[in-house]
């Protein structure tokens, strides 16, 4: 694939995520990349995001954005969901296994994983 | 240690971005049996003292996470490059940058797989932050050569780097310059 091949397929998308005045309104997914969530495997988490989101159809509604270490080193790979009218929830030991269940259940059910929730770590030891 | 040499890049990787870089360059040349990588960047670099403390893994320098105890990203580096035959070197002074050169012995058993380059480099290209970076990947095995730079994708996928779309298409952009 030349770079003019990728400019014509990026073409051919939804001139799409109008995100940036629909904020607040877009699905976020934000895995957790420092050493702790890399060491855990946080690099296939982030691709079966990526495939189980091309599968479903909903890369145009899909943010998926990579972050720092969150605090939660032991439950790492972390992954925050943020989907509009749904409350935010950081998931903890997100495998490929698990990121599908978040896409089928969470993005398109609706449903919060519940025994995958884990609470926000003092403020402390939070990057933000 | 890492699980895979390519999650070993993209923690050093990830570290040049964090250092405020403007501009970041990654090498990586495989030979038949060494993975050389550079990763050099123009971020705020270290002082000697700074950087004999970094190689310590019980040192973090206590502003991303102000009660951490630990930091391990080079001490993985360190431990990979010295129980497997590799080598490993840090050039940086205050704001002159960061240079990491880590060469891994691919004919050592105890040096970990390769990992998936079209990964990491779709995961480091769409890491958060405006800089520039440029990757040169070199396999002297089958022949490969070729090289990225992030500004150009980003201009092409329409200055979007976040939408999973972009993503989806910047994996099999880089995966046809991989697997030609």
């Amino acid at each position: 694939m030349t770079l003019e091949e990728l400019r014509k397929l990026r073409g051919q998308m939804k001139t799409e995520v109008e995100k940036r005045n629909t904020e607040g309104k877009t699905i976020q997914i934000i895995v957790g990349m420092g050493t702790c969530g890399i060491a855990s495997g946080a690099k296939e988490t982030l691709n079966a995001f990526l495939k189980e989101i091309e599968e479903k159809g909903l890369a145009d509604h899909v943010m998926l954005r990579q972050t720092g270490c969150m605090g939660l080193c032991a439950n790492e790979p972390t992954v925050e969901v943020i989907v509009p009218d749904m409350p935010k929830v950081i998931y903890g030991n997100v495998n490929a296994k698990v990121a599908k269940e978040i896409i089928e259940k969470h993005i398109i059910g609706k449903q919060l994983l519940d025994k995958l929730i884990i609470d926000r770590p003092a403020a402390d030891i939070m990057s933000k | 240690m890492h699980y895979n040499l390519c999650d070993m890049i993209a923690d050093i990787t990830q570290n040049a971005v964090e250092a405020g870089s403007t501009h970041i360059t990654l090498e990586c040349i495989q030979t038949q049996d060494a993975l050389k990588v550079t990763v050099q960047d123009n971020g705020k670099g270290m002082s000697p003292e700074t950087l004999k403390k970094a190689e310590d893994p019980f040192y973090t320098d206590g502003k991303k996470h102000p009660n951490r105890k630990v930091g391990l990203g080079i001490p993985f580096l360190i431990q990979t490059a010295e129980e497997t035959d590799g080598f490993w070197n840090i050039q940086t002074a205050p704001g002159r940058g960061t240079t990491v050169t880590m060469n891994f012995n691919l004919a050592n058993i105890d040096t970990p797989p390769l990992g998936d380059f079209t990964g990491l480099f779709r995961e480091i290209l769409t890491l958060p932050g405006s800089f520039d970076m440029d990757i040169h990947r070199k396999n002297t095995t089958v022949n490969l050569d070729y090289r990225i730079n992030r500004n150009e994708l980003k201009d092409v996928l329409g200055g979007d780097f976040e939408s999973a779309a972009s993503q989806i298409l910047l994996q099999k952009y880089i995966e046809s310059q991989e697997n030609p």
